[in-house]
């Protein structure tokens, strides 16, 4: 059980990144720490001891035990949606410093364009 | 952004045609080995991406490419979507159903219309990942020539 | 193969700590990369090779579009200490987190103990998998017959993503 309680671990440093930091850029890498741990929480879900990885092959011996396809299935799909998210808040991020011409938040919010 | 030295403009003209050809494997192979659409179509990505790095940028060669992307993925997509549409008259009607005979588990041509469905959406999620490249560096290069 | 999994997981933590208190913007990238090959290091062990492919390349090409955002300004400001009108913000934050926690541990009692799963969901798709789809990559099968619409969805996301970028990063009508 202590690898579970080392993933939410990591989710909460990823929490205290998105909170407490100041620069633009940091709080994207927060973002991508914190879907990293809840992939890593579903596929550790899913695992058996002794099983093997979930392809037919030739000469598999007989009754051998397979490690569970449907989490796998999930986090393939979840991996690249948190690609596109992560590309489109860079982009949001490029505009920003071309307009103010600086990354941090807390003179974003002064400056009213 | 300026090219590379002429080594580096050679070695990526190599390792890109290889790159290409063992993505095209992974998205053709996605039924019977560990793969499918979504990494090869990521890994064609980056042998176009290796190019575009080595040689260097001018903005008017490229914006005919980010054209030419745009245009594959949509009609990659398109057709995913009437193949798909296509199962409400085959079979058993429902949507999205897998109408292809299915043939032999292990042979290259068999789980019925899953390759297709991997080599659509592979070209699909290459030319989206292309296209988002390209934007980036046609930004950046119009930011500089003011 | 649970210490394994734990020296993997505490690197990867060491390597987030260090990317959100880096002085500089690359290094603070360069350190999330710690995270990303980690977690591929972490799916090779848990039997998961589809996963592992698609993770390294993912990571690879988050990577480069965020050096190529960072390489303009490569800086970090001055904190300043907050003295102590930051107090109410503390113990407030603790109380979150307390309640976290209990919520976490209320979650993780009904699970099965660490590598002895009984699949529930799972039965039909282990055992009949291969005969029903024929293809014999079992994930493959999943991911385009029985759970179909997913996967839809997400060629949809992706589609939707690049058309979002184009559109913001557009300098039209500036003149």
């Amino acid at each position: 059980m202590i690898v579970y309680i080392m993933c939410f671990l990591l989710f909460l440093v990823g929490l205290y990144g998105i909170v407490t930091r100041r620069n633009l850029i940091k709080i994207v890498i927060s973002f991508t720490i914190m879907e990293f741990s809840v992939f890593l929480f579903l596929v550790l879900i899913g695992y058996i001891e002794g099983g093997e990885a979930p392809i037919l092959t030739k000469n598999l011996p007989e009754n051998v035990n397979f490690v569970d396809p449907l989490p796998q299935a999930m986090v393939l799909t979840a991996i690249v949606i948190g690609l596109a998210t992560s590309a489109m808040l860079l982009a949001i991020a490029i505009r920003l410093y071309k307009k103010y011409g600086t990354f941090d938040i807390r003179e974003i919010k002064n400056l009213k364009g | 952004m300026e090219g590379l030295t002429p080594i580096v403009k050679k070695v990526a003209q190599l390792m890109s045609g290889i790159i290409f050809v063992y993505g095209i494997y992974i998205v053709v192979h996605g039924h019977l080995t560990p793969g499918g659409a979504f990494a090869g179509g990521i890994i064609l990505a980056g042998a176009f991406i290796l190019l575009i790095l080595a040689f260097g940028s001018e903005v008017i060669r490229l914006k005919k490419e980010e054209t030419g992307s745009s245009i594959t993925e949509s009609l990659s997509i398109l057709l995913t979507l009437i193949l798909a549409i296509g199962g409400l008259f085959i079979g058993t009607k429902v949507f999205f159903n897998n109408y292809l005979p299915k043939g032999e588990v292990g042979e290259l041509i068999s789980a019925g219309l899953i390759p297709i469905y991997n080599i659509l959406i592979g070209i699909e999620v290459a030319a989206a990942i292309i296209t988002i490249f390209l934007a980036l560096v046609i930004f950046k290069e119009e930011e500089e020539e003011r | 193969m649970e210490v394994l999994l734990s020296v993997i997981l505490g690197f990867m933590i060491i390597g987030a700590i260090y990317a959100l208190h880096a002085n500089d913007l690359l290094s603070a990238v360069i350190a999330q990369g710690i995270v990303g090959y980690g977690l591929v290091i972490c799916f090779l062990h848990l039997k998961a090779p589809d996963l592992a492919i698609v993770q390294i390349v993912v990571e690879t090409i988050t990577l480069i579009i965020m050096v190529a955002v960072v390489l303009d300004s490569s800086r970090k400001e001055i904190k300043e200490k907050p003295g102590f009108k930051g107090t109410i913000n503390i113990i407030a934050g603790l109380i979150f987190i307390g309640f976290l926690i209990y919520f976490f541990y209320m979650a993780i009692n009904p699970l099965d103990t660490f590598g002895e799963h009984a699949l529930r969901m799972s039965e039909t798709y282990v055992e009949q998998g291969a005969q029903k789809t024929g293809a014999a990559n079992l994930v493959t099968g999943v991911l385009w017959d029985f759970r179909g619409y997913d996967t839809l969805g997400e060629a949809t996301i992706l589609f939707t993503a690049a058309l979002g970028i184009l559109s913001v990063l557009r300098l039209k009508g500036k003149k």
